[in-house]
């Protein structure tokens, strides 16, 4: 049994750790948060493509690093700690990974050298209002490799050089690579509810567009670009959870109320144990999904969807329940629990909120047990 | 990150396989029939048949060192055993608590030649031991104990125990037990306590079921009317139970069950099978099928919660405190399947008849016992207590008793 990171794999995510605790620090964060002119890290963004993290999981062939989906993982778990400003998942879960899985040849070789090295921002727009989006509803439309329609939200479609886009042709949604800073393309940014994660409007007006993948299967396609992406997000929202954890932890432990530290106080231990308890059922759930997604198992989606509804479980707790811990300070702009609150809010939305991969769990379930 | 059994690990669950398949097919059937009626004669019998087999073998105790009936084995070669161990409809383990917690005490603590008298037939499945911590005036609290152990009167060195205690696991078909006493009533509570050894047929012992709001008796009161035991029958020093009693808690056996009672594909298969709002199935009720995905992700965040425990084993390395989460959420979770499956089946829900209800009444077993389980062995308010100060290492609770003599100590009475 080896259900954990190797000893390997434990020395990457510590070298992670040090690097984007010197180099992502709570000033950092707040640069992005604080000024609506800065959407991301540039220098944080660099300095992580150095690291070669970027291609963590792309193949060597293409110009990545070669490792598994398991290294990506830890990475990801230390990107969720510092709530890292930078658009790590739409580039490398969502792109690189969507390029992996539904890419020909030609579009791998141009497009994962190019993530590897850090030259190469991504998104992925799926959603074009309020709800959940369906086969039905889909208003973006491909005619003769021209996308029109609209996009909205798009995480980091501000900044963003290349969007794979959900979009019907010929009354059957495929996926479609578009090269935003082509001609046809506008985007606004929007407000986001973390400003450590850009969002933005896009708007296509016959914009070239490329598939990606067959004719027809974008729902499919898109789905499994989510299963991969929930997992990888999970380790950023157990990393996100178990920080609010030791915020909580360290604040109560320094905080003196009627004589005591109110960690002394009951209400708070089983405060702080119950956050516990959700951090390793999350953590267990990613691992299993991690497993899943390396040796791209049949149970991925299953996996992939359990790891995302206790990861998604677990931060909103650990957020929100950080936030009352420190009290009124919590509750000012500048502690920073602010930024795991909105962060946990931003990952549990990004892929699909919890209700709809639950409905997708249960859906599995009962194909399963009937079969 | 897989599950892979190292090469000795599969060499050594190859042979576990080999041996079951030959010795444990024989008890298909016979167990599952009498598994509904698990204090029954015949149940016993079964279970002491395959204790025997077993301890022939060197399965009893495979962590136990040779010289005393075991393999001198990993812990993780217990879990593979176990794990295949389970796949056999094999009697209930009637053994567990003795094995697991009462004989290591006496084999840490007791002198050779008790050790020789009673490892063996406990081993396989002759003895049956209790555990008698539990009182009523101190279930999460054990130090509190107050049955008292004195001195005789007449200078032999024995003692006379007399007092209650209560919710003691199988005591009715016990041989031995494990008795916490209070021996120093003038010193602080966890200063006062010896521990000691007893025969669960001396006259002086009385064992009465308890009724549970559950219906069935599994546990029991006992009673200690002028008990009289040798002072060789004492476990550890005068006065320093508490540590002895550490000794027996620590040897809680690495838990390797799952989940308790029905879980969610028995609720699953129940809610297909049961007519819902608007005339269609229960199962296409969203609030049932987000509380059905609620209980996979625990289920399944417990099982690979395990197999990180098993991994740590695995790797010789001591596992961590995650292990502790289990029963806060098995225990919540099949009160709450309980309840929410037999308000599913709505009117209907009323009835408790095995034969009328789904699942044989499965789903009100877990109604009913499910209260017990978040009580039985650590609250689910003592298992925070105990994740928050051991685990995250905040501080412990005021403790107003701690320097008091026992005798002093406020009991509301």
């Amino acid at each position: 049994m080896n259900f954990d990171y190797s000893d390997d794999q434990k020395f990457l995510k510590n070298e992670a750790r040090k690097f984007l605790e010197a180099r992502c620090t709570s000033a950092a964060v707040r640069k992005v948060l604080d000024n609506d002119d800065v959407s991301f890290d540039a220098d944080l963004w660099k300095g992580v493509g150095e690291q070669g993290w970027l291609g963590a999981a792309i193949p060597e062939a293409f110009g990545g690093l070669g490792l598994g989906h398991v290294e990506l993982c830890a990475i990801a778990e230390e990107m969720g700690r510092v709530v890292a400003p930078i658009p790590f998942a739409s580039t490398v879960y969502f792109l690189a990974e969507a390029v992996l899985l539904a890419g020909d040849e030609a579009q791998k070789t141009d497009l994962l050298p190019k993530i590897a090295a850090g030259e190469l921002i991504g998104c992925f727009a799926t959603s074009e209002g309020p709800g959940v989006v369906s086969p039905a509803s889909l208003a973006c439309r491909v005619e003769g490799g021209k996308l029109s329609g609209v996009k909205i939200p798009v995480t980091d479609g501000d900044i963003a050089d290349v969007a794979v886009v959900l979009a019907s042709e010929g009354g059957k949604p495929g996926l479609f690579l578009v090269d935003l800073k082509g001609a046809g393309v506008s985007r606004e940014t929007l407000k986001s509810l973390d400003p450590t994660r850009g969002v933005a409007r896009l708007t296509f007006k016959d914009a070239a567009a490329t598939r990606l993948g067959g004719a027809g299967e974008g729902f499919a396609l898109a789905e499994q670009v989510f299963d991969r992406a929930a997992v990888l997000l999970a380790f950023e929202q157990t990393g996100g959870a178990d920080k609010c954890l030791e915020m909580a932890k360290d604040y109560a432990m320094g905080r003196y109320a009627f004589g005591r530290v109110i960690a002394g106080y009951q209400a708070m231990k089983h405060k702080l144990a119950d956050m516990y308890v959700k951090n390793q059922v999350a953590r267990s759930n990613a691992y299993y999904g991690a497993w899943a997604l390396n040796t791209n198992a049949a149970e991925l989606p299953v996996a992939a969807s359990a790891a995302r509804i206790a990861a998604s479980e677990a931060y909103w707790f650990g957020s929100k329940e950080n936030i009352q811990t420190h009290g009124g300070m919590g509750f000012t702009w500048e502690v920073d629990c602010h930024l795991y609150y909105r962060r946990s809010r931003q990952l549990g939305l990004v892929a699909g909120a919890p209700k709809v991969w639950k409905e997708r769990l249960v859906s599995q379930l009962e194909r399963r047990n009937a079969a | 990150m897989d599950f892979n059994d190292s090469p000795e690990e599969a060499a050594y669950r190859d042979a576990a396989r080999a041996w079951l398949e030959t010795n444990a097919a024989a008890h298909k059937g016979a167990a599952s029939a009498s598994g509904r009626r698990p204090n029954s004669p015949e149940h016993m019998a079964m279970a002491k048949a395959w204790q025997a087999k077993k301890a022939d073998a060197g399965y009893a105790c495979i962590t136990w060192p040779k010289e005393w009936g075991g393999q001198g084995g990993t812990p993780v070669q217990n879990v593979i055993f176990s794990q295949e161990e389970a796949r056999y409809p094999i009697p209930g383990n009637p053994f567990q608590i003795g094995l697991g917690m009462c004989v290591p005490t006496v084999m840490t603590f007791a002198d050779e030649e008790t050790k020789k008298r009673f490892v063996g037939p406990a081993l396989r499945g002759e003895e049956i031991w209790s555990q008698l911590f539990s009182e009523p005036s101190g279930g999460s609290d054990v130090a509190a104990s107050r049955t008292k152990a004195e001195r005789a009167p007449d200078g032999s060195g024995d003692w006379i125990i007399s007092g209650q205690k209560v919710w003691t696991t199988g005591a009715q078909f016990s041989d031995f037990g494990i008795v916490i006493t209070r021996t120093s009533p003038d010193k602080p509570k966890h200063k006062g306590l010896t521990m000691f050894w007893i025969d669960m047929k001396d006259p002086g012992v009385e064992v009465k079921p308890i009724h549970q709001m559950s219906g069935g008796s599994g546990f029991n009161e006992v009673f200690f009317t002028d008990v009289r035991v040798k002072d060789s029958q004492r476990l550890g020093a005068v006065d320093e139970g508490w540590k002895v009693s550490l000794v027996t808690l620590m040897n809680e056996r690495l838990a390797v069950g799952g989940q308790t009672g029905a879980g969610w594909q028995q609720f699953m298969e129940a809610a297909r099978n049961t007519p819902g709002l608007d005339g269609g199935s229960a199962l296409q009720d969203g609030a049932l099928r987000e509380k059905l995905a609620d209980w996979y992700v625990q289920a399944e965040g417990l099982k690979h919660t395990r197999n990180r425990t098993m991994t740590a084993l695995s790797r010789g390395q001591t596992p961590g405190p995650e292990s502790s989460i289990g029963k806060i959420i098995s225990a919540v979770q099949m009160q709450e399947l309980g309840n929410t499956a037999i308000e599913m089946l709505d009117q209907y829900g009323i009835i408790d008849d095995p034969e009328l209800a789904s699942l044989n009444g499965a789903f009100h077993f877990s109604l009913m016992f499910g209260p017990g389980l978040r009580i039985a062995g650590g609250t689910d308010e003592i298992l925070r207590n105990i994740i928050a100060e051991r685990v995250l290492g905040l501080p412990g609770d005021i403790r107003v008793d701690k320097d008091v003599p026992f005798k002093d100590m406020p009991t509301g009475r």
